[in-house]
């Protein structure tokens, strides 16, 4: 297949820009310019990006309304702990430094396969459902997942839960001291930015162009012979699979776990991102998740205001702008070169770079 | 034998609060097609009007249970001014799908409020709600509360039933969730009828405010939450805009959740515990929806092309 030039410059043009981001943040991290409040930030607005355009996947372009995304992220996060628990106890790979760059990727592919296995599991049963029941059922499911491993006694009250009190958690390997996580600054935005690129060609494949038909028209499209169980659960389990990745980056964030913060606020949380982004835009979700995990954090101490003002705001969007700030509107390198060397609108192979 | 009454009667009575926050929820979906999410946080508005109210209420030298007059009144205002500010707007030129994120932005935002007001730890309510005396049957003995939640959820049932059944309004009602276009032709203020649906849920939640405070004394801005939750469960388990199912279905949840409580644990040799009963409400909302998701009472419809 041959490849048209428009679309060879437009991926080089990214990759230019992606290297040049991770060369910045890797100097930066590797020579821990900021503070680790602002360390903090990063990793948590990256936790954020890949649960909120995960999150878009099923509730923009597979237009099912889903609910109960941290649970997906929950398990992510006790695979990866338990692993790197059991890993470090077994004396495998238990040293810091490659040794221990390499139990995290470990832990970050055992976390996406079992999350995506949940995600087909929860997936098949939920997807029979549409609209508000779909939403109720993976808010069951969500539900279902935290309330089992709070009681799982390896896993839950009793287990790692410990680790909010001692540095137990410590000791799984994860849970970084602020250094680690400086160091690791580029590891974290390269998985990122990975998530997103993945997701994005996704959406552009022939896979993609099936689910968003089944959000268009589901009838529709069956009727053209898309086998839309098939495309849904698919669609369901990849967005799932991120989440695990989510869940693993956020057990090695925290040194401690607890699924108490991880039930169904958190799974509104990412949705209000992908709201406040629009849903069917990838950028929208890149943004409103760094915008809205900075706010967080700069707004700490009004906290309670903070969640008043975004139901309102929430409201107030739907009322008047219900497609969220950006609609369906993707950023584009390429074009905004083409308009700068003023060829008009550029083509439509655009890919998003930010992070 | 007799422990075992003692608890279904303990479900019951739960079963009882549940039922009434289902009719809420099954009247608002059966008119407009939408899950109120708020509506567990109009039972916690009715909790705190009766934290307030309760001490007025004793110092006419009237009994505690006197304030729920208060609570549905402001439980009905809170839920018609929810109507009013977010859902109609919605409903006018949005999906249905951002009609329910506006539902769970109205939740949030009723328990962020009430955080606001009120701070998040829990209220006590002081005096006891209702004082009568239990009444001992055999082996099993009934406290005064629960014969009293129970006979209120059945008064109150009984009530509506007549009120949708017998009365023009009630008519109306019915005619509006059946089919909206021809009961605007048929002469009936649609708009009307939502607001009366709404109110009428939320003075539902607020009785069930006081039967829940009756037993349980504490109130705090998430207690909504979790209780509506369960309540939706039973309101979908009953076929959901049915009310008969909505009845049927909060009975059932709330035995269920009793039962399973009491006995999951010697029965499945400790693996299922009561911790994991939160998890067993929402796994027989799972199954409900796939074996029947029309619910116990409901009909399969079939969809327009």
């Amino acid at each position: 297949m041959k490849i048209p030039n428009d679309v060879k410059k437009a991926s080089t043009l990214n990759l230019i820009a992606i290297a040049i981001l991770l060369g910045v943040v890797a100097w930066m991290g590797f020579n821990q310019v900021f503070s680790s409040y602002i360390v903090g930030i990063f990793w948590l607005s990256c936790i954020g990006i890949i649960m909120a355009t995960s999150l878009n996947l099923t509730n923009g372009f597979l237009g099912q309304m889903a609910l109960g995304h941290a649970g997906f992220m929950l398990i992510g996060a006790y695979t990866s702990a338990l692993l790197s628990l059991a890993m470090v106890r077994a004396g495998v790979l238990a040293g810091d430094g490659a040794e221990q760059f390499i139990r995290f990727v470990i832990c970050l592919v055992a976390s996406a396969i079992l999350a995506g296995l949940f995600g087909i599991l929860v997936g098949i049963p939920a997807l029979r459902l549409r609209g508000d029941y779909l939403a109720i059922i993976t808010l069951g499911f969500g539900e279902i997942i935290r309330v089992v491993i709070q009681g799982i006694p390896w896993a839950g009250a009793d287990g790692l839960e410990q680790g909010s009190a001692s540095p137990v958690l410590y000791k799984t390997g994860l849970g970084f001291n602020n250094a680690t996580k400086s160091h690791y600054m580029f590891f974290v935005a390269l998985l990122t930015i990975a998530c997103v690129a993945v997701i994005f060609t996704f959406i552009r494949s022939r896979f993609g162009r099936a689910i968003i038909s089944i959000r268009d028209d589901e009838i529709a499209s069956e009727a053209s012979g898309i086998d839309t169980t098939f495309y849904k659960v698919m669609g369901f389990a990849f967005s799932a699979m991120f989440a695990g990745i989510a869940g693993s980056i956020f057990a090695a964030c925290y040194s401690s776990l607890n699924t108490g913060n991880m039930g169904f606020m958190a799974s509104v949380n990412y949705f209000v991102m992908v709201v406040f982004g629009g849903m069917g835009s990838i950028t929208g979700s890149i943004v409103a998740a760094i915008g809205l995990t900075t706010l967080n954090e700069a707004l700490r101490s009004f906290d309670e205001y903070r969640m008043l003002v975004y139901s309102v705001v929430l409201v107030l969007m739907m009322i008047f702008r219900p497609t969220g700030l950006l609609g369906t509107y993707e950023f584009s390198l390429a074009r905004i070169f083409g308009r700068l060397r003023g060829k008009g609108a550029g083509n439509k192979q655009e890919k998003e770079v930010r992070a | 034998m007799s422990e075992f009454i003692q608890q279904a009667i303990n479900g019951l009575r739960m079963g009882s609060v549940y039922a009434l926050i289902a009719l809420g929820y099954t009247m608002v979906y059966g008119i407009i097609r939408l899950i109120n999410f708020a509506h567990g946080d109009f039972i916690m508005v009715g909790a705190y009007t009766m934290i307030f109210t309760i001490p007025v209420m004793l110092g006419f030298g009237l009994p505690a249970w006197t304030a729920v007059a208060a609570a549905v009144i402001v439980a009905s205002a809170v839920g018609i001014t929810t109507e009013a500010v977010a859902y109609r707007p919605v409903r006018k030129k949005g999906t249905r799908m951002s009609a329910l994120i506006t539902a769970i932005a109205m939740s949030l935002f009723l328990e962020n409020l009430a955080q606001v007001l009120f701070t998040s730890n829990p209220r006590v309510i002081k005096a006891s709600i209702f004082s009568l005396p239990a009444v001992q049957i055999g082996a099993v003995k009934i406290d005064g509360t629960t014969l009293a939640t129970i006979a209120i959820a059945a008064v109150t049932m009984v009530f509506l039933q007549l009120f949708i059944h017998k009365t023009k309004m009630g008519r109306a009602m019915r005619a509006v969730s059946e089919d909206k276009q021809a009961s605007v032709l048929m002469g009936i203020n649609v708009n009307r009828t939502i607001t009366l649906t709404f109110a009428i849920g939320s003075a539902l939640a607020a009785v069930a405010a006081l039967m829940y405070c009756a037993q349980y004394p504490s109130v705090m801005p998430t207690m909504g939450s979790m209780l509506g939750l369960k309540a939706f469960v039973a309101a979908v388990l009953g076929g959901i805009g049915i009310m008969p199912g909505a009845m049927l279905g909060g009975l059932t949840i709330g035995l269920v959740e009793s039962l399973s409580k009491a006995y999951s644990a010697s029965l499945t040799g400790g693996i299922i515990t009561s911790a994991f009963s939160d998890a067993v409400v929402f796994a027989i909302l799972i199954i409900v929806l796939l074996v029947k998701p029309a619910g116990i009472l409901g009909k399969n419809q079939g969809e327009k092309v």
